[in-house]
C-alpha cells in the first residue's frame, strides 16, 4: 500500500478508536463513579452500612471485571442489538466497551474514596451535613486526582479494549490493523497502526499525568 | 447547656464488649469553660463524640441547649433532618483540624454556611467576618497547606463558629500544636468564651490546658468521671486528684520532729500575706518545700508545702490559725505514713503519665 492509500484508512480508524473510546469513557464514568461510591458508603462502618446491598454489588462487579473481554463482546451481542439496534459498528461498540469498563472503574472509584480521611467527614457531619453533601463535598473533591488518574488508566484500558472489538464487528485501529495488516501480511501496515496506537496512549496518559499534578498542586507551594 | 445523663457507650468487638464510656452524668453551664481531662483510652474522645451524637450512645441521654439530641437521633444509623438542625448550632473543632485542602480557607470556612443554605455573597460576607475574628482575615485566598498548625486550628475555629453556635465543642484542640501555639490558641478560645458567651466543651489531655482556660474540670478514668467541679472548688476539696496534679507539690520533711503542711489558696486568702503572719504570731521558722501558684480565672489560687518545726501536737495551734484564715491546710504524715505517700508521691509522677500522650 502506498501512503495516500493508508491515510484515509487510518484517519478512519484513529476517528473510529477515539469515538468508541471517549463515548464510552463517559458511559463508564456515569456509571462507574455511583457504583463506586455505593461500595464505600455500604461498606461494613460506612455512612449507610449495608451488608446486602455491599455483597450483591460486590459480586457483580466481581464477575464483570472476571470475564474475558471478548467472551463479554459477544455475550452481550443481544443486549447491544437490544439497544443500539445492531451489534456491529463504532456505535454498536459502545456498549460491550462501557460494560466492561463500569466494573473496573468502580474499583478504581471505590479505592480512591477510601483514602479520603474520615476525620474530613466527621467535620462535616458535625456542621449538619447530610450523607449527600458529604459525597458531593467532601469524598468527590477531596478524591479527585486520584479519580482523574483512574480516567486516564480507564482510558487507556478501553484503547486495548477498542481493539479487540475490532476484531469482532466493530471498527478502529484494532480493526483495520486486523483487515489490512495482519490479513494481507502489510508489515509496514501494521507497523503504523501499533505505533499510531503508542501515540495515542501516550498523549492520553500525559494530559491526564498533568491533570492530576495541577489538581495536586493545589496550595502546595504559594 | 450541655446535660448528659447515665450516658454510655459499649463497642462490640468480635468477641467481647468494651465499655468506652460508663454512666456518665455531665452538667455544663451556660457560658462556662468546662474540661475533661483524662489519659488516652480513657473514654474522653468517645464522650465528646456522644455529645453531637456522631457516636451514638448505647445508653443514657444528651441535652444541649434545652433540646434532647437522643430524641432526636432517630433509631437507624442516618443522622435525621432534625439533629443535622442541632448540629448545625453545636460547632466543633478537631485535633487534626480537619480542613478540606481541596478548598481554600475561605471556602473551608464557608462550607458550613453553604449547608446552612446561605447565599453566595451572604456566605462570602460571613466567612471573611469570621476570618478577622480569629485573626486570618488576610489567609481567606491561601490553602490549608500553606498554613501552619496553629493557623489551620484558628480557620478550624473561624469555620466552627459559623454557624453562630451556642455550644463549641473541642477535640484536643491543641495536642497538635507546640507550647506556644498552644497558648495562643486557649487565648483566643478564652476570647470568644468572653466575647460571645460561647459555652467551650473541651477534652485534653494535658494539665496546663485545664489550668489556662477551665471554669470548671472533670477527670475522667476507665470511662467514669472520678472527679468533677469547679477549679477553686476542686483546690477546696481534700484529697483532690485533679488539684493536686493541677498544683504538684513535693518535698519531704528534712527530718524527724517536723510537720508537714500542704496548703491551698484561693479566694481572698491568696492576697493575704499569711505566711509571714503566721511566722511573726507563733514566732516559728517555716521552710516552704515546694509550691504551685497560678492565676486562673482571674484569681490567685495555688498549693504550697511548708514545714514546720516539731511534731503535729506541738503545731495545732499554728494550722488552726491558717485554717482560721480561709485556708485549707492538710497535715502531710511522715515518710512511711500512707498519707505521705499519696500526698508526696503522686504529684511527681501523676503529671509525667498525663504529658505521656503528648511526647507520643
Amino acid at each position: 500500500m502506498t501512503w495516500s492509500e493508508m491515510q484515509p484508512l487510518l484517519t478512519q480508524g484513529t476517528f473510529d478508536t477515539l469515538y468508541m473510546v471517549l463515548w464510552s469513557a463517559l458511559v463508564t464514568v456515569l456509571g462507574g463513579l455511583p457504583l463506586g461510591v455505593l461500595l464505600v458508603l455500604t461498606d461494613k462502618g460506612g455512612l449507610l452500612q449495608n451488608t446486602a446491598v455491599n455483597k450483591v454489588t460486590g459480586v457483580i462487579v466481581n464477575i464483570g471485571r472476571s470475564l474475558p473481554f471478548i467472551i463479554l463482546l459477544i455475550a452481550l451481542i443481544p443486549f447491544t442489538t437490544w439497544v443500539v439496534g445492531t451489534f456491529i459498528g463504532p456505535t454498536a461498540m459502545i456498549v460491550p466497551l462501557a460494560v466492561g469498563a463500569i466494573p473496573f472503574f468502580a474499583r478504581l472509584v471505590e479505592t480512591a474514596i477510601r483514602e479520603v480521611d474520615h476525620g474530613l467527614v466527621e467535620a462535616v457531619q458535625s456542621m449538619g451535613g447530610s450523607i449527600p453533601t458529604i459525597v458531593r463535598k467532601v469524598l468527590l473533591p477531596q478524591a479527585l486526582p486520584s479519580l482523574v488518574s483512574g480516567v486516564t488508566t480507564t482510558l487507556i484500558v478501553l484503547i486495548g479494549y477498542s481493539a479487540m472489538a475490532g476484531a469482532v464487528g466493530g471498527e478502529g485501529l484494532g480493526s483495520k490493523a486486523v483487515t489490512y495488516g495482519f490479513q494481507r501480511f502489510d508489515n509496514q501496515f501494521m507497523l503504523i497502526t501499533v505505533a499510531l496506537l503508542i501515540v495515542l496512549v501516550s498523549v492520553i496518559q500525559l494530559i491526564g499525568d498533568i491533570i492530576v499534578r495541577l489538581l495536586a498542586r493545589r496550595g502546595r507551594t504559594a | 447547656m450541655i446535660t448528659t445523663t447515665g450516658l454510655t457507650k459499649v463497642y462490640q468487638s468480635r468477641d467481647r464488649e468494651v465499655t468506652a464510656i460508663d454512666g456518665v452524668d455531665l452538667h455544663v453551664r451556660e457560658g462556662e469553660v468546662y474540661g475533661v481531662i483524662g489519659q488516652s483510652g480513657a473514654g474522653k474522645s468517645s464522650l465528646i463524640r456522644c455529645v453531637n451524637l456522631l457516636e451514638r450512645p448505647t445508653s443514657g441521654t444528651v441535652t444541649v441547649a434545652g433540646q434532647d439530641l437522643t430524641a432526636l437521633a432517630g433509631r437507624g444509623r442516618r443522622a435525621s433532618a432534625e439533629l443535622r438542625a442541632a448540629r448545625t448550632r453545636i460547632g466543633m473543632v478537631f485535633q487534626h483540624f480537619n480542613l478540606l485542602d481541596s478548598r481554600t480557607v475561605l471556602d473551608n470556612v464557608e462550607l458550613p454556611l453553604e449547608i446552612l443554605g446561605v447565599s453566595g455573597q451572604e456566605r462570602t460576607r460571613k466567612a471573611k467576618e469570621l476570618l478577622d475574628l480569629v485573626g486570618l482575615a488576610d489567609k481567606g485566598k491561601s490553602y490549608p497547606k500553606q498554613l501552619s498548625g496553629g493557623q489551620k486550628q484558628r480557620v478550624g475555629i473561624a469555620r466552627a463558629l459559623a454557624g453562630d453556635p451556642k455550644v463549641l465543642l473541642s477535640d484536643e484542640a491543641t495536642s497538635a500544636l507546640d507550647p506556644e501555639t498552644t497558648r495562643s490558641i486557649l487565648q483566643l478560645l478564652r476570647d470568644l468564651n468572653q466575647q460571645l458567651g460561647l459555652t467551650i466543651l473541651l477534652i485534653t489531655h494535658e494539665m496546663d490546658v485545664v489550668k489556662t482556660i477551665c471554669d470548671s474540670a472533670a477527670l475522667m478514668q476507665r470511662g467514669r468521671i472520678v472527679e468533677s467541679g469547679t477549679v477553686g472548688g476542686l483546690l477546696a476539696t481534700p484529697g483532690s486528684e485533679l488539684a493536686s496534679e493541677l498544683f504538684p507539690v513535693g518535698g519531704t520533711a528534712s527530718g524527724p520532729d517536723r510537720t508537714v503542711v500542704d496548703v491551698t489558696f484561693h479566694g481572698e486568702a491568696a492576697t493575704q500575706p499569711v505566711i509571714s503572719q503566721l511566722s511573726r504570731t507563733y514566732n516559728i521558722d517555716i521552710s516552704i518545700l515546694g509550691a504551685a501558684m497560678d492565676t486562673v480565672g482571674g484569681k490567685q489560687i495555688g498549693r504550697m508545702r511548708i514545714e514546720l518545726p516539731g511534731r503535729f501536737e506541738e503545731n495545732v495551734v499554728p494550722i488552726g490559725f491558717l485554717r482560721e484564715q480561709g485556708l485549707q491546710a492538710e497535715v502531710v504524715e511522715d515518710e512511711n505514713g500512707p498519707r505521705a505517700r499519696a500526698a508526696a508521691t503522686v504529684p511527681e509522677q501523676a503529671p509525667a503519665a498525663i504529658t505521656k500522650e503528648a511526647v507520643k
